[in-house]
């Protein structure tokens, strides 16, 4: 299969990005001034992420999907108000995760960003899921770009008059070139920030506009470590169908009042691990020297039986130093535990600790 | 006069008497990234030529550093551990990582002179 290019790619030449292949599509990893700067500077500044390879799933209905879909996501979606969004989670009968979204109401109906190398599962899934009852667009004519860090407010709304008005985890519609945009105030790096879903004929504009504006490109590789210093999953490594939300330390996300009715797909396990508890938790890491903890990393504890394994590790260059999450035993994820991670035969002292590493500055917005 | 030659690693050695000091080059750098660990091996214990003896860890990747001659380790720079992002600024001068006292100079034979390794990196550039 040919790998796919997203409306940004020439963008992406003129600004040296070195690529690769990530979920079939052409991606930038870095730029020239590398991951550490781009990391530094988005949260400092402000950092354009081309996300076009993820889904952007519209599904058209009413009063009726919203009851249809309150089967699948554990979310209170009636109670959802108009361009709202929630983070939520596609899940199989045992709970399994299938990927994770986040979901906004729209006049008519929802849209649902999707990962990359989930989205055509996902469709395919859903669409079976609602019996092909309603209109479903995974749309591929619109680009996603997301603007994060502390300038992205100021810089957006140069280009985009009204969004710095957004309130955290909201979207609306506004205007850009006579096209219709969505944005949202949301993001992947706990930085405030925006996504922005924009016809892929005027993606490079827009994107183009908020570079003169001083935003600049930032790769995937940053990306990774931005997320990983907030504490924020990647699905395929932090997350897959072996793991629950539960698990997965995802039980903010679930709705309290659906749990009580408990008629979601998944439901059944989801209730039953909440009153008796998991075997296995998702936790922070923090190795105690410079010793960076990759996935697949064994995590031991003091006497040296086998607990868990790193699910994500990295340099963290805001914390200036490794970062880690992954899943341990129940009994070992309380904060502060001692636990060794076994790098290249040899095992180092590290703490579990809680999430996330760098601490969020979301923005509530002007309202 | 010291020579400096290069591995195919892209490891750089300079020998001065019997002790060789050794770095990796601006061009291994520069495929790494930004540099964000590094682990040196432990002053007096022995390295076999095109043996591991050390780690660079980028963001993205860890590799192994390996020595391009046999010898005992008789200084390590401790700088380049404490901040690794030295290597990237200075690779081939002050960010050296460790010195050896060589056993066999011949084993620096096989290496390369500088228009030598500057052609194989470019030929090799991943």
């Amino acid at each position: 299969m040919e790998t796919k290019k997203t409306s940004l790619y020439k963008l992406h030449q003129d600004c040296n990005a070195k690529f690769v292949e990530f979920a079939g599509y052409q991606m930038p990893i870095q730029y020239s001034e590398g991951i550490v700067e781009e990391h530094k500077f988005t949260r400092n500044h402000s950092g354009i992420f081309d996300v076009s390879h993820m889904g952007q799933l519209f599904i058209y209905g009413g009063d009726e999907l919203i009851g249809d879909l309150e089967k699948i996501f554990p979310l209170d979606l009636k109670n959802l108000k108009l361009n709202h969004s929630k983070y939520s989670f596609l899940m199989d009968k045992d709970a399994g995760i299938q990927d994770d979204l986040i979901i906004t109401k729209i006049d008519e109906g929802f849209l649902i960003i999707l990962n990359a190398a989930c989205k055509d599962n996902d469709f395919k899934i859903l669409k079976e899921l609602l019996n092909k009852k309603y209109k479903m667009v995974l749309d591929e004519n619109r680009s996603l770009i997301a603007i994060q860090g502390p300038k992205s407010s100021q810089i957006l709304n140069d280009v985009v008059d009204g969004v710095k008005d957004l309130n955290f985890m909201s979207g609306n519609w506004f205007v850009f070139e006579n096209q219709k945009v969505y944005i949202t105030r949301s993001g992947y790096t706990g930085e405030d920030g925006f996504e922005i879903s924009v016809p892929n004929n005027f993606a490079d504009k827009l994107t183009r506009e908020l570079i003169d504006k001083g935003s600049k490109l930032v790769g995937l590789g940053a990306r990774d470590t931005l997320r990983l210093e907030a504490g924020l999953c990647l699905y395929g490594h932090d997350l897959d169908k072996n793991k629950t939300p539960v698990e997965a330390n995802l039980k903010w996300a679930i709705s309290k009042e659906r749990i009580s009715k408990g008629d979601f797909i998944g439901s059944d396990i989801i209730i039953k691990q909440l009153n008796d508890g998991v075997t296995k938790i998702r936790v922070g890491i923090k190795p105690e020297g410079r010793i960076i903890a990759r996935e697949k990393t064994k995590i031991f504890n003091q006497l040296d039986v086998h607990i868990g394994e790193i699910t994500s590790g990295t340099y963290g260059p805001s914390v200036n130093g490794p970062v880690a999450m992954g899943y341990v035993e129940n009994e070992f994820s309380k904060k502060n535990t001692k636990v060794f991670l076994e790098v290249r035969g040899k095992k180092y002292a590290a703490n579990i600790c809680s999430l996330p590493f760098y601490k969020k500055s979301y923005v509530k917005g002007a309202n | 006069m010291s020579e400096v030659k290069y591995s195919k690693e892209h490891e750089w050695i300079k020998l001065e008497g019997d002790v060789a000091t050794i770095g990796i080059t601006k061009h291994a750098t520069e495929m790494l990234g930004d540099i964000v660990f590094a682990e040196l091996p432990e002053k007096g214990s022995n390295v076999e030529k095109d043996g591991t003896a050390g780690v660079v860890e980028s963001t993205k990747a860890a590799s192994d550093v390996y020595t391009p001659v046999s010898g005992e380790v008789v200084d390590t720079n401790q700088e380049i551990v404490d901040d690794p992002s030295k290597i990237n600024q200075d690779p081939e001068n002050s960010a050296w990582f460790f010195k050896l006292k060589i056993k066999d100079k011949s084993e620096m034979d096989s290496l390369m002179n500088k228009d030598d390794y500057d052609k194989f990196a470019k030929e090799n550039n991943s």
